[in-house]
């Protein structure tokens, strides 16, 4: 039943994409083979710290971990990536060539990327605004996510959809309404197991989301139909400006449910993410039906732009998680404390993600933004469309031709 | 007898008593129209059930959830023997939790299969209003087309008997009103047939609008409603009765009140023209332009709210068009009065359009005694 992620799976998919951008040869993937210390066996282990795992009605997972060389580089060169990729739409926004609302996860960034090196291309994923980081772990490019921020016709969705709605195969958005994802991802996990698919849920809301009623509901019927659903709550802390404490009666949100078990774990160390969710998988291939996990993590920046982000926290409170708890840099010192890569190397990394980046912003804003013709199509499924949509005055109706 | 209404009968006990609902039946205002003794007949939720039926059984995708649709075979039995059939993975008995329910059935259709979501009242998904519009309706524009959502979302409609305000509210002009999503309204059991399987075939989320007081009601079986292919193009409305001086635009349960009305004004020698809309959403309004074209009059009927609703709409595309110059008349709004849904009987048929409004109205706009 359980199959176990395969690492060279996920390290392919990074590698084409990878060759997308660079051509043939990729940076990482030549890198990872060619210039690795090999005095361990291409393989390192950790101990996570005892700290790292809570559990709710359920044994909590191990805290012995192992990944080959390959895996390790590969789970740093994304999180580097994932927040070049941020601090570009950051940039972005503050110069103007990005609109509207845009939610970075900088901070957060072990989220979505341990939760990638869990799970297989065939489990589907489900998140909230907050979806840059997962877009770009399903699949997306760092070209077409800027380009959707930009509102471009190369974006991820053609530029209709922008910062809070992107979607790739297996990836259901980028979604706007506070909660309204759970129940989707709830069934989308229905769909898995109707067509008696071999792949589970990984369904995201934030701690602020956590108090919607139909977060409640969802849990009801996923427990009741036995739903391959992980629930997932990204904790970092702050519903937009409202502490978790003065939201929540109960601010431990993997004990939310009394009867789905619960997993809290550090959302701030890859490890410890990729193995919560990986004990998580098993827990639903088996049929054991869903389970919640609570990640505790933290978002350096504001709730979205227009917030700075210092009205409800203090300075110091950021520049503490920042100095203390970021995700990459701690990746960063298990790598060269345990010989998997020199700081040489990982300077390496972090100038070839800054430079996909770069190249891909470049990109981006040469982009043509979407045609005109563009602005009718995609509300109804070609072929069974509408006779007519209107548009702002009679004469700019649009007739399809059918 | 010919005609048979039996509203309350499918109704079970409990779901009345979750409703609120007296178990009466309606007042008879219809006249009896089709013959059973020469004709073959089916109801309006015999012909759902059919529609479902065959669906389910052309193709394994198509699922359907909702509350007591399975081991109490419907509140209003519309999906009698389905559980039976099919099994319990395919007739999802629910809790009572709409939004929940159906963010569940957008997510399955999102995702590769085809969920029918049965409302045990349109009433009761307005708790499940967002699912519906912002995940339903706008998922696939918003994906750039990468992400269809084929959903039907199903149940009683508009005013019941006795049930007070919120159990008594018309929303065709609510999902009317989105892009995205297709809006289906139900009048008779050909329309139940046609429409719903249409509905569940398309790739697009459709909200398919019945009425509870329409279930038990009979209607001929044509040779052609047999066919597990029959289905109605979702968008063209039918003229239910031709005529030349007054166009009568209706949908759901006032079309009969409107061919009510048409036949009283026949025999005064007024000939009304009278078309079941069908499909709120795309609003045919061809159809609508050719007849007033010819008969030079318009008068609108619904059981909504008047203000934004049907009428006013039609009455704006009509002066949005040619036809406005071949008016007439202003055009006649009827519609439900602007007021919560009263209890009392004599309060509530002030709220109603009925047969007798429609025959006054039209006269009117007609500047006939």
């Amino acid at each position: 039943m359980f199959r176990p992620v395969s690492s060279l799976a996920s390290t392919l998919a990074r590698t084409s994409k990878t060759t997308a951008l660079f051509g043939s040869k990729s940076a990482i993937r030549g890198f990872a083979s060619a210039s690795l210390p090999l005095r361990n066996a291409g393989s390192v282990s950790f101990t996570l710290p005892e700290d790292t795992f809570e559990g709710y009605n359920i044994d909590t997972p191990s805290r012995e971990v192992t990944l080959t060389n390959e895996e390790a580089i590969n789970m740093y060169t994304e999180l580097q990536r994932v927040r070049r990729l941020e601090m570009a739409a950051d940039a972005s926004y503050k110069s103007k060539l990005i609109r509207g609302f845009c939610h970075l996860c900088i901070g957060q960034e072990a989220v979505p990327v341990g939760i990638e090196f869990a799970i297989s291309k065939e489990d589907a994923v489900i998140t909230s605004y907050r979806c840059h980081g997962f877009t770009y772990t399903r699949g997306g490019t760092p070209h077409e996510i800027l380009a959707e921020l930009m509102g471009r016709h190369t974006g991820i969705s053609k530029g209709k959809g922008g910062s809070m709605h992107m979607f790739t195969p297996n990836f259901f958005g980028g979604n706007g309404i506070v909660g309204a994802q759970v129940p989707l991802g709830a069934g989308i996990a229905f769909s898995q197991k109707y067509l008696g698919k071999n792949a589970c849920t990984i369904n995201l809301y934030g701690d602020g989301a956590a108090n919607q009623g139909q977060v409640f509901e969802t849990y009801n019927m996923a427990k009741l139909w036995n739903l391959p659903v992980i629930f997932v709550c990204e904790n970092n802390k702050y519903g937009m400006g409202t502490a978790a404490s003065r939201a929540a009666a109960n601010s431990e949100y993997h004990t939310r449910c009394e009867y789905i078990p619960g997993i809290k774990a550090n959302g701030m160390d890859i490890l410890a993410v990729r193995r919560a969710i990986e004990y998580a998988r098993e827990h639903c291939l088996f049929g054991k039906g869903p389970i919640i996990l609570e990640l505790s993590t933290y978002r350096y920046g504001g709730h979205s732009m227009s917030d700075p982000g210092t009205t409800y926290r203090t300075r110091e409170e950021v520049q503490h998680m920042r100095s203390t708890r970021d995700p990459i840099s701690s990746f960063k010192m298990r790598l060269i404390e345990s010989g998997v890569a020199t700081e040489e190397q990982i300077k390496s990394i972090d100038k070839d993600a800054k430079k996909m980046v770069d190249q891909a912003l470049a990109q981006a804003k040469q982009d043509p933004e979407p045609p005109i013709s563009d602005l009718f199509n995609h509300v109804y499924a070609p072929g069974t469309e509408v006779p007519s949509l209107r548009g702002r005055v009679p004469e700019e109706t649009h007739y399809f031709n059918q | 007898m010919a005609f048979r209404i039996s509203s309350s009968f499918g109704l079970s006990r409990s779901a009345a008593s979750r409703l609120g609902m007296r178990m009466t039946f309606p007042r008879l205002s219809m006249a009896a129209r089709y013959n059973s003794t020469t004709t073959e007949t089916i109801t309006v939720r015999e012909a759902l059930n059919s529609a479902i039926d065959e669906e389910m059984e052309a193709d394994p995708k198509v699922w359907l959830l909702g509350e007591e649709v399975a081991q109490y075979n419907g509140a209003y039995k519309v999906t009698k023997g389905l559980l039976d059939k099919y099994g319990p993975d395919r007739i999802v008995d629910t809790p009572i939790t709409e939004m929940g329910f159906a963010g569940i059935a957008v997510g399955a259709a999102l995702s590769g299969t085809k969920p029918i979501c049965e409302f045990m009242t349109f009433n009761f998904a307005m708790q499940a209003i967002d699912q519906i519009i912002n995940s339903g309706g706008k998922t696939y524009y918003m994906s750039g087309g990468q992400v269809p959502c084929p959903v039907v979302f199903r149940g009683p409609n508009g005013a019941a008997a006795g049930v007070a305000a919120q159990h008594s509210q018309d929303y065709a002009s609510w999902y009317g009103q989105i892009p995205g999503l297709k809006v289906v309204s139900i009048f008779d059991a050909e329309d139940a047939k046609g429409l719903l399987k249409a509905a569940i075939r398309d790739p697009n989320p459709v909200i398919v609008l019945e009425n509870e007081l329409m279930y038990g009601t009979s209607f001929p079986l044509t040779e052609a409603m047999k066919s597990k292919d029959f289905v109605l193009p979702i968008g063209k409305a039918k003229i239910a009765r031709e005529g030349k001086d007054i166009t009568i635009v209706a949908h759901s349960r006032p079309v009969q009140f409107s061919l009510d009305a048409a036949e009283k004004l026949a025999k005064e020698g007024i000939s009304a023209e009278v078309i079941n809309l069908r499909s709120i959403r795309p609003l045919d309004i061809d159809t609508i332009i050719k007849s007033v074209k010819k008969t030079n009059h318009l008068v609108t009927v619904e059981q909504g709210f008047p203000v934004c609703g049907m009428g006013s709409e039609i009455s704006a595309q009509i002066m949005e068009s040619e036809a406005f110059d071949y008016l007439d008349a202003p055009v006649c709004r009827i519609a439900g009065a602007d007021v919560p849904m009263p209890y009392a009987r004599n309060l509530e048929d002030l709220s109603l359009p009925t047969e007798e409004t429609i025959y006054k109205q039209v006269k009117r706009v007609l500047n006939v005694q």
